[in-house]
């Protein structure tokens, strides 16, 4: 099964990850990062298709993309 | 467990500076994926410009060179005449390349030197706070532009890979974008091909990635995406511009 | 060593440019040192080199940059204005510390100038034309001999030091023939070391190299540290030349082409029964300050003879510090010195006459400008300019 790690250390809050999730798996965190930002997570890891859209967009090479 | 997408091996941990939403990092990242998959890593000379970019040296495990404002292709020249074996780009933004490098660019172009230009084009001047560019469009606001670029006082915005396709010595000349997944992918390959062209020899490639700059456009992510494919591209059509690589 | 042979100056700069190692020149035609980047086009690709002729001095700086970059021995030459185009360029070398050699065949200046020899560029080379605090080493050949010989010593400096080195030479040093050797065997750069700071293929996972000029938060501390290596340079680089210089009355100063008219008048003072002498630097920065001054604390005046209006003579007043009079023999814009005229200002400097002296504030006395605006031409609102 796919799933997403996210480094919050990199995140800067885009979104850009989000709005590209085909399947609507991505959110934004409630916590705050030690960067200040609220980083994007998943919310839905049970959609995640592994498609690496989210990876694609994402401008911070935040995101790894990990089929188990 | 199988890895689908990471961060690549030619680039450091080094977190980036950019701006949340700014294209840079997508570029670099892409560069990074082309130097992994074409095994070329210890072998890429970089030259990084005078804009946002100037720190981009620190996101590549290869050797790179700061270059003053403009002069890239110039000093990717001096770098590749001196070490041929080596993969040598020049990563340009748009006042940087179609401003003040002018000169540089074009003839760089015409003596079809064997590098990889890459030319971020988001209409503005990022680092110096979001001056008008050669490439501003008609009508975009800009700090130096306040009531927005009259053509009457400012001229028109300029099309690069459309000038440097009337030189013979320009090999390949590609406009991309990284506003949706689809064109990532689309400039993936074009930056690919762009470093392929220089193992294989062919002489002066080009990218032109229309890049968004959500800060200087004062525009949120999604809006500065909205303004790439509505404004943006009306002026800067993607597509391959010329293609003389070694078919 | 080789044997005597007669060689224009530009020709034997770059034939001992490609001796010395050079292996990559960039440079963009200018008068009157057309025959270094026409002979490089000739013979560099020869020895391995590379040779491109750019698209301006300020895209030739910064190839030569780039090339420095990698470690190779790297050249541009130019002239006065061209020289100009290029202070971007070397102060961006000066500040990411590579080596590379400049050489300006000066001519006559400022702005377009003529093509006449001249030493104009005296501040411009020494001062540094550039922005920032950074300086350049600046040899001073007064001979084809040594225009033929000092790029090696240039490279040698420049690599020893990581910083540009300039040889500063004129127009008729540039475009005279004279009976000249090489003192040194051919270098074969494919035999000298790779330097550790150089970017190149990276073998056997070397650690990344990166040559940069903008050091963020470090500034202060790179420049600072920088001047060490600038320090050490005025206390154990200085070159200079002495012609009866430490039993005269009159020390003449003299750089380049001008210490070759102020040895005739050496000569001819002799037989008139002067005592005068010749202090020549060889290196402009660092200037030889220290033995001046012993050699002016000696003489009843120091007679700086330039063919520029009080540049070399700032210099020499600072090594002197007051303890000697020092006057001025100027020939600016293309002028030239010979024997005769030299010795004429020697002779004021020895009687309290002015004849060949020049003082800038007394040069203008009497001198007024109309710089008025004329109403009568019209208004500047008459015509509306602009778009």
């Amino acid at each position: 099964m796919p799933r997403i790690e996210v480094d919050a250390n990199r995140c800067k809050a885009c979104y850009l990850c989000v709005s590209a999730c085909p399947k609507k798996c991505l959110g934004k965190s409630k916590t705050i990062s030690k960067k200040g930002y609220f980083p994007a997570e998943m919310e839905h890891p049970e959609n995640c298709i592994g498609c690496t859209m989210c990876y694609m967009m994402c401008p911070d090479i935040a995101i790894t993309v990990i089929k188990e | 467990m199988t890895i689908l997408a990471k961060k690549p091996q030619s680039m450091t941990d080094k977190p980036m500076h950019y701006c949340p939403g700014c294209g840079h990092g997508i570029v670099h990242r892409l560069m990074g994926e082309a130097f992994d998959e074409l095994n070329i890593a210890d072998r890429v000379i970089g030259v990084a410009p005078v804009g946002c970019a100037v720190f981009a040296d620190d996101y590549f495990t290869c050797d790179t060179v700061q270059g003053a404002h403009g002069r890239g292709p110039a000093i990717a020249t001096g770098i590749k005449r001196s070490k041929p074996e080596a993969v040598v780009f020049s990563y340009q933004g748009d006042g940087d390349l179609a401003s003040i490098g002018m000169a540089e660019i074009v003839h760089a172009a015409v003596r079809s030197e064997n590098i990889t230009v890459i030319f971020i084009n988001n209409a503005i001047y990022g680092m110096t706070g979001g001056q008008m560019a050669p490439t501003t469009l008609v009508g975009q606001v800009a700090t130096t532009a306040p009531k927005g670029r009259d053509p009457e006082l400012q001229g028109w915005p300029i099309n690069m890979c459309e000038m440097l396709a009337q030189i013979t010595g320009a090999k390949y000349l590609e406009r991309v974008a990284v506003d949706t997944p689809q064109n990532v992918m689309k400039a993936k390959k074009a930056i690919k091909k762009a470093f392929e062209n220089q193992v294989k020899g062919v002489g002066f490639s080009m990218v032109e990635v229309l890049s968004q700059c959500p800060t200087n456009w004062h525009a949120s992510v999604p809006q500065s995406l909205e303004f790439v494919r509505t404004k943006m591209m009306p002026q800067y059509p993607l597509g391959v511009f010329k293609d003389e690589g070694a078919n | 060593m080789t044997e005597k042979t007669l060689r224009k100056g530009n020709e034997a700069l770059a034939e001992g440019a490609i001796r010395a190692g050079a292996r990559f020149f960039a440079g963009y035609p200018i008068t009157p040192q057309n025959e270094v980047p026409e002979y490089m086009s000739a013979y560099m690709a020869d020895n391995g080199g590379a040779f491109v002729q750019a698209e301006s001095e300020v895209a030739a700086i910064n190839m030569v940059y780039g090339a420095a970059a990698t470690g190779t021995r790297s050249m541009t030459s130019s002239s006065s204005p061209g020289i100009s185009l290029k202070q971007e360029g070397i102060t961006y070398l000066a500040s990411a510390d590579l080596p590379c050699l400049i050489v300006n065949v000066m001519r006559g200046g400022p702005g377009l100038g003529s093509i006449a020899g001249a030493q104009g560029d005296y501040f411009q080379a020494t001062r540094g034309g550039g922005n920032g605090d950074y300086r350049v080493i600046v040899l001073a050949p007064n001979s084809v001999e040594e225009l033929g010989n000092f790029p090696k010593l240039g490279f040698e400096l420049a690599e020893k030091y990581r910083m540009p080195c300039m040889i500063l030479a004129d127009g008729i040093l540039g475009q005279m023939m004279e009976s000249m050797s090489f003192n040194f065997d051919p270098v074969d750069p494919n035999k000298l070391g790779k330097f550790g700071w150089a970017v190149d293929i990276r073998k056997n996972g070397r650690a990344k190299s990166k040559v940069f000029s903008y050091k963020g938060d470090d500034l202060i501390a790179d420049v600072v540290e920088r001047a060490k290596r600038y320090g050490l340079i005025e206390k154990t680089e200085a070159r200079w030349e002495e012609r009866d210089a430490e039993d005269c009355d009159v020390l003449l100063a003299a750089y380049g082409l001008s210490s070759r008219a102020c040895l005739e008048a050496v000569n001819k003072a002799k037989e008139e029964g002067l005592k005068v002498g010749l202090f020549r630097p060889i290196t402009l920065w660092p200037f030889p300050s220290k033995r001046l001054a012993e050699l002016a604390s000696k003489a009843k005046a120091v007679l700086c003879v330039e063919q520029s209006l009080g540049q070399l003579v700032q210099d020499v007043k600072l090594a002197v510090n007051g303890k000697t009079p020092v006057y001025l023999n100027a020939y600016p814009a293309g002028g030239q010195p010979d024997g005769n005229t030299i010795l004429t200002a020697v002779r004021s400097c020895l009687n309290g006459g002015k004849e060949g002296l020049f003082d800038l504030q007394e040069h203008a006395a009497g001198f007024s400008y109309d710089c008025k605006r004329d109403e009568s031409l019209g208004m500047q609102g008459d015509l509306k300019g602009g778009k």
